[in-house]
């Protein structure tokens, strides 16, 4: 064992004895965030940025402070930090903030077969409405990326390059600093979809070198509704609003409107108050526990699950098969056995795992399978997880007659 | 364990060897349709004799409970009238519990009287996501039979 903490007892949901393999789809959240937002609701609430009184000052002061503290999470600076409803609402304000601005007819946008739909359809979407073209990069037969394609498809016509932080469906990591460099050479914005990337692994944007990152609260411990969108200051400044409305604005007249100073331009309407203050709270947790722990923990169970799967007869691994940059999800198949029917016979023996495309089509395409069982791991999970999971995949063989 | 109950061997034998496999060559009713949540699929291809149906061809892919469907609805409609297909897509609708559905008129004492091997999905209603599993194919047959 790695001596890592068993924190089971701040989960109010695992008293159900669910093994919680679902991590990657939405975590579960511990009493401290559930209480920091409890007392903040009655303690503290009111709207932010508006009223002369008291209360929306405190609210104001703890949004802020929200703000801050994904900031110094981050290695960021206070006004890079834009809170949005989650990494598919950061994902399309910078495809339609920035994309729509600054793509023409000719241009390129280089992303990968491994993208969440998250990272892939906005990018679609924007190619359509600037006459931009959109290309991909491979991976390779153990699920990287293939860095030598990505060259290849590299060059000055390539204005965005937008790849995930860590693929959400077979956990591999990208190395996006090698990346960002080289797209950085030739001239192109990086956009990291870091959705499975921030819950997991220590990040420093700086470090990270990216321009754009888009992540999701409620895979990090904290609730729904909120997420983050990070720019680099000079990026940020190329954007325009995706949103109009209330709270973004500097002046309005009948017929026009001057923006607020960033990150507040980006926040158009009455943003996710209590959810803030839920997400410092889960970001507080997180670093008590230290991100180097939790990914050595991911790891840890990574590397048992690989080795216990393997050998269950009709497993398949799809993805990386070491731990090397790779996080906490592994998605598998069984031989004659659809993945729907794996989790419900798993579901059967307490084991939550997601069953499907995992919103990634065209990676599901190029594994050649319809839909894959994928577990995916937190600072909850135990090896008595994976030994559930084995024991249902066992019986599930002998179910559907494998091996 | 319930899974026994849902997993009958009937179900995985039409899941492993599934009936009226393929496409028709001029098919007079055709449809298909999908779950865009889990992406299983199926494809039916109709033709229709004196008013009866005499071919039916099924393809897809997906989970078993939803290929075991397609299959065993394959082999309970071939030679019925468009009536008798009505009657029983809404007896097996009832069975599934789903809107429209009438009484399936399943009798324990005398097993597959009623529905035949379809009678076999019963357990599905006990895992209410899988019931649209099950559906799929009874769904596509309407749509194969309004085209």
């Amino acid at each position: 064992m790695t001596g890592f903490p068993d924190l089971r007892a701040d989960f109010p949901i695992l008293e159900t004895g669910v093994h919680f393999l679902d991590s990657g789809a939405s975590s579960q959240k511990p009493i401290q965030v559930l209480e920091a937002m409890d007392r903040f609701a009655r303690t503290s609430y009111a709207n932010v940025h508006r009223g002369a009184y008291k209360l929306s000052v405190a609210a104001t002061d703890a949004y802020e402070a929200a703000r801050q503290r994904v900031a110094d999470f981050l290695g960021a600076d206070h006004d890079e930090v834009v809170f949005t409803r989650g990494a598919t609402t950061s994902l399309n304000s910078i495809a339609f903030g920035w994309g729509l601005e600054h793509l023409r007819p000719g241009d390129r946008i280089l992303t990968t077969v491994m993208e969440h739909h998250a990272n892939l359809v906005p990018w679609q979407m924007v190619a359509k409405r600037t006459g931009a073209t959109l290309d991909h990069i491979p991976i390779t037969e153990d699920g990287r990326l293939d860095l030598d394609a990505f060259l290849e498809k590299l060059d000055e016509r390539v204005r965005v390059v937008a790849v995930t932080g860590m693929s959400n469906a077979l956990g591999t990591i990208p190395d996006v600093p090698w990346i960002a460099g080289r797209a950085h050479e030739a001239g192109a914005r990086v956009v990291v979809d870091a959705a499975q990337l921030v819950p997991h692994r220590e990040v420093d944007v700086r470090e990270l070198g990216a321009d754009f990152l888009a992540f999701s609260s409620h895979k990090m411990l904290g609730p729904t509704g909120i997420g983050v969108l990070w720019g680099r200051m000079d990026a940020l400044e190329e954007m325009e609003p995706f949103e109009g409305g209330g709270e973004m604005i500097a002046d309005v007249t009948l017929h026009n409107a001057t923006w607020a100073p960033i990150p507040h331009r980006f926040e158009a309407g009455t943003p996710p108050i209590i959810e803030a203050v839920g997400l410092h709270a889960a970001i507080d947790y997180l670093d008590s526990i230290g991100m180097d722990q939790i990914f050595a923990h991911d790891q840890h169970l990574t590397a048992v699950a690989l080795e216990r799967l393997s050998d269950v007869p009709g497993v398949q691994i799809h993805g990386p098969r070491d731990t090397e940059n790779r996080g906490g999800v592994i998605s598998i198949t069984m031989d004659g056995t659809h993945a729907h029917d794996l989790a419900t016979i798993l579901d059967e023996h307490g084991v939550a795992v997601r069953a499907g495309h995992h919103c990634a089509k065209p990676l599901m395409r190029e594994l050649g399978v319809a839909a894959t069982a994928r577990l995916s791991f937190y600072v909850y999970n135990t090896e008595e997880d994976i030994d559930a999971t084995v024991t249902g995949l066992r019986k599930a063989g002998e179910l559907f007659g494998v091996g | 364990m319930a899974l026994e109950e849902l997993y009958r061997e009937v179900i995985l034998d039409h899941y492993r060897n599934p009936r009226n496999r393929g496409r028709l060559d001029e098919p007079e009713a055709t449809a298909e349709g999908m779950n865009p949540l889990c992406g299983d699929e199926i494809h039916i291809d109709l033709r229709f004799e004196d008013g009866k149906v005499s071919a039916i061809a099924v393809e897809g892919q997906g989970c078993s409970i939803s290929q075991a469907s397609a299959s065993m609805m394959s082999e309970a409609i071939k030679g019925k009238t468009r009536e008798e297909i009505s009657d029983l897509i809404a007896r097996f609708r009832g069975m599934m519990s789903l809107e429209g559905g009438t009484d399936p008129g399943i009798d324990p004492d005398r097993p597959g009287a009623s529905l035949g091997d379809m009678e076999a999905l019963q357990g599905v209603r006990q895992y209410p996501v899988r019931i649209k599993c099950a559906a799929l194919g009874w769904t596509v047959l309407q749509d194969a039979l309004q085209s």
